[in-house]
């Protein structure tokens, strides 16, 4: 293989993975022996190796979410060894390389677990409950008319940069299940203050903040807690800043608004 | 959100009694046979202003015990199957992922505490003494007589403890829940919050030491 260090020695390793039939059903950790995994694949190449041996045998390969595998996508997830998106931090599953484990190790799989992520099949999570998040109030939908010229609408540039660095959350989920509340809060709070901090998206902030959490605790997240585990799993760096940029927001709004309901 | 501001008002006011309470409490170090602090102790008991914020007080901690309960078990039911391998230790720290085993522990302990001291200094059931000739209930005597008891002593060192912890995710979780987060003032807050928590809660926890090792 190009690129390939030929130093990597092949490892043999103990996956212990949770297969669930379906929503309804109970799961359990199924164990699962593997040898000559090399240290340059991928998380998800190595389980693509399981599956692919699990299919030549006749039994149902385990279903897990990916989609890019170049760690911009947020679909793929995975609960490894009692971290999201396994033991290294900033970087996605697919993005985690099996150089991190060694020879001999047991590898612990599990699904994001959340009350709000239901369970669908083996690994792989609903995790619709942001989409309706983002429906509650994650857009702009003021009528903007023609293009504008460039730069007519002054952002400062530190403005602009923090904007930017919310709006590079993927979505992945990672937040909500590193946290011990299952809490949605730094999602929630990126989402919201990417738009906030802008321009185009100031005239809806209030509506925006105020019907974004009622759909978060509609469904069923925990609350916040303060501990910053999201921040320190989360694989794109999203700041705990966003958070409390969030919170200013809703005090703001619900001191404000005309909206009563 | 409402109730996690109502948790961070709560907490934060119940934090500004902390420190009336060890400012009062310091009198107990004046050498004077208990003179001052049973006259502070009566002024305590009877100024109409203090009894209104006695009421107050109370408040805040039922808001603040009444909000943790049903956030607990709102964020228990967020995640119903738990992890069979979790290492949160890897990204956050312990007291901040354990305040309702620590505030119940204070919880505990403050009951024990009223039980002792307010209950009978509040409701009767303390010895008198004459100071200028005027009666008072001797509630300094219960603090000594309480603190010659190794156990009792070890309760309260082990409270304090347990408040420290508390405190110290608490004092600037409570700014962050308000959304007062700034580059500039955040590490003083944290700073601050650190030293008020381990300042405070050893300035409580020396009272019974002191009495157990130097007042027999």
């Amino acid at each position: 293989m190009a690129g390939s260090n030929p130093n990597a020695k092949p490892m043999d390793l103990t996956l212990k993975v949770w297969r669930q039939k379906n929503r309804e059903t109970a799961g359990q950790l199924v164990t699962y022996p593997m040898k000559g995994i090399s240290p340059d694949m991928s998380f998800l190449e190595m389980l693509d190796v399981l599956n692919d041996d699990l299919s030549v045998r006749g039994e149902e390969p385990i279903a897990f979410d990916h989609d890019c595998r170049e760690g911009i996508c947020g679909m793929c997830s995975l609960f490894i060894n009692g971290r999201a998106h396994g033991p290294e931090r900033g970087t996605t599953t697919c993005q985690l390389h099996m150089r991190h484990f060694n020879d001999g190790d047991t590898i612990t799989i599990e699904p994001w677990r959340a009350a709000a992520f239901p369970v669908h099949k083996d690994l792989v999570v609903d995790r619709s409950a942001f989409d309706r998040i983002q429906q509650a109030g994650g857009y702009i939908s003021v009528n903007t008319g023609g293009v504008p010229d460039a730069n007519e609408i002054p952002i400062p540039k530190i403005i602009a940069d923090k904007a930017f660095d919310a709006a590079t959350c993927i979505g992945c989920g990672a937040c909500v299940a590193a946290c011990k509340n299952a809490s949605a809060i730094l999602f929630v709070s990126a989402k919201v203050s990417q738009m906030s901090m802008l321009p185009q998206g100031k005239t809806e902030r209030k509506t925006r903040v105020e019907n974004m959490v009622a759909q978060m605790d509609i469904e069923g997240f925990g609350s916040c807690t303060n501990t910053g585990a999201c921040a320190a799993e989360c694989p794109v760096g999203i700041s705990l800043e966003n958070i409390n940029m969030m919170r200013r927001e809703f005090i703001s709004a619900k001191a404000t608004s005309e909206n009563l309901a | 959100m409402g109730r996690k501001i109502v948790m961070s008002i709560t907490g934060l006011f119940l934090c500004s009694f902390l420190v009336v309470h060890l400012i009062g409490n310091l009198q107990l170090f004046n050498n004077d046979g208990g003179e001052a602090f049973n006259i502070y102790s009566r002024f305590m008991g009877t100024n109409p202003i203090i009894r209104t914020m006695e009421f107050v007080l109370l408040a805040g901690f039922a808001f603040h015990i009444y909000d943790a309960l049903v956030l607990t078990r709102r964020n228990k039911a967020a995640r119903p199957i738990g992890y069979a391998n979790n290492h949160p230790e890897q990204n956050s720290t312990w007291s901040s992922r354990n305040m309702g085993l620590l505030g119940t522990v204070i919880l505990v302990f403050l009951i024990i505490h009223l039980w002792n001291f307010f209950v009978p200094a509040r409701f009767g059931g303390l010895e008198g003494v004459v100071i200028d000739d005027v009666e008072y209930e001797n509630l300094y005597l219960r603090v000594v007589e309480s603190f010659q008891v190794w156990w009792y002593v070890a309760i309260y060192v082990v409270a304090m403890f347990a408040l420290a912890y508390h405190l110290i995710h608490g004092f600037q979780s409570a700014f962050q829940t308000l959304g007062l987060d700034h580059k500039k003032y955040t590490p003083f807050i944290q700073m601050f919050g650190y030293a008020f928590s381990v300042i405070v809660c050893f300035g409580f926890a020396i009272i019974p030491l002191y009495f157990f090792f130097f007042f027999r």
